[in-house]
């Protein structure tokens, strides 16, 4: 006996007001994740965005390669990798309009460089000069949020707030797979469906939150289902499979901007490297599942698909690697200059109008920052960088 | 001059008065909590908000704290002012992250390119005989904030006043409403709202000699119920309203202090890493030798919020504030 099938055991029988909401057939997920990519449905995406979506990927890939090397030379303070999922990263920035709005989580610096924003200032946060680089209005991006799920309600707020106004605006949030444990992934989904606010949830299944795997994080049967009970549709998707992320979430944009309200898509895919820089993953996993995972590699699966029907050439491979490696010698070159700081910009951004006590605690850094001055003057060096300001 | 029909008003019609202006005059100014639309809110301050700026305006959400926070945030940042309802000061705790995490700091993180201007209506406080989780004073987790102003209105005048610059702040500002003062009255102009003044500025409700009670929001009448008491005793007592706990208004509190040369704080939350350790450090620092005797304390005992039959032994009275005020060393002064 199912699970559903025992209900009326226990559950009274309903009055005559009772009336369920919906039918959650429609709402529950597939079984299996979608894929597009080596199947027919493949033969109905057009080429253009195939290759676009590859030169995003290999661009992607060396992003994360380069950004990881730029935490063993200290100049990353650290730098959580989407190595492995980078299709879920280039397709949420991909699928969004300029004035549509992006909510990334630490792991999305990818998603962000894809959208569009100038690599260094998307990884001020994670360099440590200051938390956010950049200014969220004007890109449309968040700041990168750190606690977990905490910026699913604010995706809804703005997307809702957005519908208020008479605007055809959507908000994409993306979370990952330990962030749906959390209330505020609850109070997310709960708000949006109820709302039915334009916002469509991506939640980047990549098999573990930090160390623990999705099997000890739900008992869910997948993490799509949990869409149902909300009162809005779930999609399960291949997350390696960048022409499926694409769809699903085309499908999902497009259905809450004509007023259908939220989705819920868990994307399926693999951390290939540990957590962070930080990180041991060899203590919670073999390296048996991660060369599995290789094997189901994002650029692959693509390359594979556009070799096989004759729309990969050599230069097409070769102009976006050249563009990849570009994109990598700008970073690196950017990213080894010591940022310029203003110590007093520890005070200018904590109210419009400082408090007499913060104006105190100015007065005495500026006096602590002088007398450094006068003591550096008697030597070579001088205590910070020329033109700082102050 | 033309006589004014004055009107008695009580702090609950204040504060819905305050909401109500500031969303005629503002269209981005959104009211938004559990029960605040067809209710009118459990106390009714938002009685009426709803039908006259519809739903949109004046909205019930889910019950979720962390999600009546967390969406008015993505609100702020596209543009509009929510003011949310917390409904009682222990509900607010599961939205503590956002307030902290982000609400807070927002400013900060984004170098000012993405304010917040968020109102947080709490009521707080004890002295109405609620149960458990109805009566907290949990100011001193918001005054320990840095990025919250953190406001408690005392008179009906300054809730009307203090409301409307709150709203107005482009800050997130946690607006504390002492619940026992609600049905509080005073007479005012309704076709002239009270004055509203930037948000920080204490005020002197009595003048004195002797000594000054520095206290805030519901021990704002009890502290001048002690002042009109403590007359027989032959103290003549200064109480200042702080009306705001951040920004602190250091100037008019340490003038108070200096002029009287001794001081009590008094609150209704906790002593131990309470609100009157952070004033009397203040104090102490600034005015060390215009003080006559320590800077004391009058406050709640060092409890979870009792249950109400016996709050009345938890709250700061009269008698404990003028046996505060009797420790001040008189005899030295004269």
């Amino acid at each position: 006996m199912t699970v559903m099938e025992q209900r009326g055991a226990y559950r009274p029988t309903p009055p005559p007001a009772w009336q369920p909401r919906t039918d959650p057939a429609p709402l529950l997920p597939d079984a299996l994740p979608y894929r597009v990519l080596g199947t027919e449905a493949a033969a109905q995406v057009d080429p253009g965005l195939l290759r676009r979506l590859y030169a995003e990927l290999v661009r992607g890939r060396r992003y994360n390669t380069q950004a990881t090397a730029l935490t063993k030379q200290g100049r990353l303070a650290v730098y959580p990798s989407s190595t492995g999922q980078e299709a879920c990263e280039v397709a949420a920035a991909l699928v969004l309009e300029d004035r549509d709005w992006l909510f990334p989580s630490y792991r999305d610096t990818l998603a962000a460089v894809a959208r569009g924003l100038d690599p260094v200032q998307a990884l001020t946060l994670l360099r440590g000069d200051w938390h956010t680089g950049y200014d969220p209005r004007e890109h449309r991006i968040a700041p990168l949020c750190t606690p977990l799920a905490t910026q699913l309600p604010h995706a809804v707020g703005l997307a809702h707030a957005a519908r208020l106004k008479g605007d055809d605006v959507v908000a994409l949030a993306l979370v990952g797979d330990g962030g749906t444990s959390e209330g505020d992934f609850h109070e997310a989904l709960n708000f949006a469906a109820v709302w039915q606010a334009p916002v469509v949830f991506l939640v980047q299944n990549n098999g573990f939150a930090i160390s623990v795997p999705l099997a000890k994080q739900t008992a869910a049967p997948s993490l799509a289902h949990k869409a149902v009970g909300y009162g809005m549709p779930g999609r399960l998707v291949d997350g390696n499979d960048a022409a499926a992320v694409h769809q699903v979430l085309s499908e999902a944009i497009a259905h809450a901007r004509a007023g259908g309200g939220p989705t819920l898509v868990e994307a399926v895919t693999y951390r290939i490297e540990a957590h962070t820089n930080a990180d041991d993953a060899t203590r919670y996993r073999g390296d048996a599942e991660v060369e599995t995972w290789r094997g189901h590699d994002p650029i692959a699966l693509l390359e594979h698909e556009l070799t096989e029907r004759g729309l990969l050439d050599d230069e097409t491979i070769r102009t976006a690697r050249e563009d990849a490696e570009t994109m990598a010698a700008d970073l690196r070159e950017r990213m080894n200059q010591d940022p310029v700081l203003d110590p007093m910009d520890l005070f200018a951004h904590v109210y419009a109008q400082p408090t007499t006590q913060l104006l105190e605690q100015e007065t005495q850094l500026r006096a602590e920052l002088d007398a450094e001055d006068a003591a550096a003057d008697g030597h070579a060096g001088h205590h910070g960088p020329e033109g700082a300001g102050r | 001059m033309t006589t004014v029909a004055l009107k008695p008003a009580t702090m609950a019609q204040a504060l819905g008065r305050a909401m109500r202006d500031a969303m005629a005059a503002d269209p981005s100014v959104h009211v938004m909590g559990e029960d605040v639309g067809t209710l009118g809110g459990v106390f009714r301050v938002t009685d009426g908000l709803a039908k006259e700026f519809g739903e949109d305006r004046c909205t019930d959400t889910p019950l979720a704290e962390a999600g009546i926070l967390g969406t008015a945030v993505g609100m702020a940042m596209y543009g509009l002012r929510p003011v949310v309802e917390m409904q009682f000061d222990a509900f607010a705790y599961p939205a503590f992250e956002q307030l902290i995490s982000h609400v807070a700091r927002m400013r900060n993180r984004t170098r000012g390119a993405m304010p917040l201007p968020i109102t947080i209506r709490v009521p707080y406080g004890g002295g109405i005989g609620g149960v458990e989780h109805h009566s907290d004073s949990s100011e001193a987790y918001y005054m320990a904030t840095p990025g919250l102003h953190v406001v408690t209105p005392a008179t009906v005048a300054d809730a009307y006043g203090l409301l409307r610059a709150s709203i107005a702040s482009d800050d997130p500002v946690v607006f504390l409403e002492p619940k026992r003062l609600y049905w509080s009255k005073d007479s005012w102009n309704p076709d002239e709202p009270p004055a509203v003044e930037p948000i920080g500025r204490a005020v002197v409700r009595r003048s004195g000699r002797s000594a000054t009670l520095i206290t805030y929001g519901p021990s704002v009448p009890v502290c001048l119920e002690a002042a009109e008491a403590a007359r027989a005793e032959g103290w003549d007592l200064e109480v200042v309203d702080l009306r705001s706990l951040v920004p602190f208004d250091d100037e008019t509190v340490s003038a108070s202090v200096r002029r009287t040369g001794r001081a009590v704080v008094v609150h209704e939350s906790g002593s131990f890493g309470g609100p009157g350790g952070e004033i009397a450090a203040r104090v102490t620092e600034r005015c060390f030798h215009h003080l006559e005797a320590p800077v004391l304390r009058v406050a709640g005992f060092d409890i979870p919020y009792p249950p109400p039959m016996l709050e009345r032994h938890h709250l700061p009275g009269v008698d404990r504030i003028l046996d505060a005020v009797g420790r001040l060393q008189w005899e030295a002064d004269s």
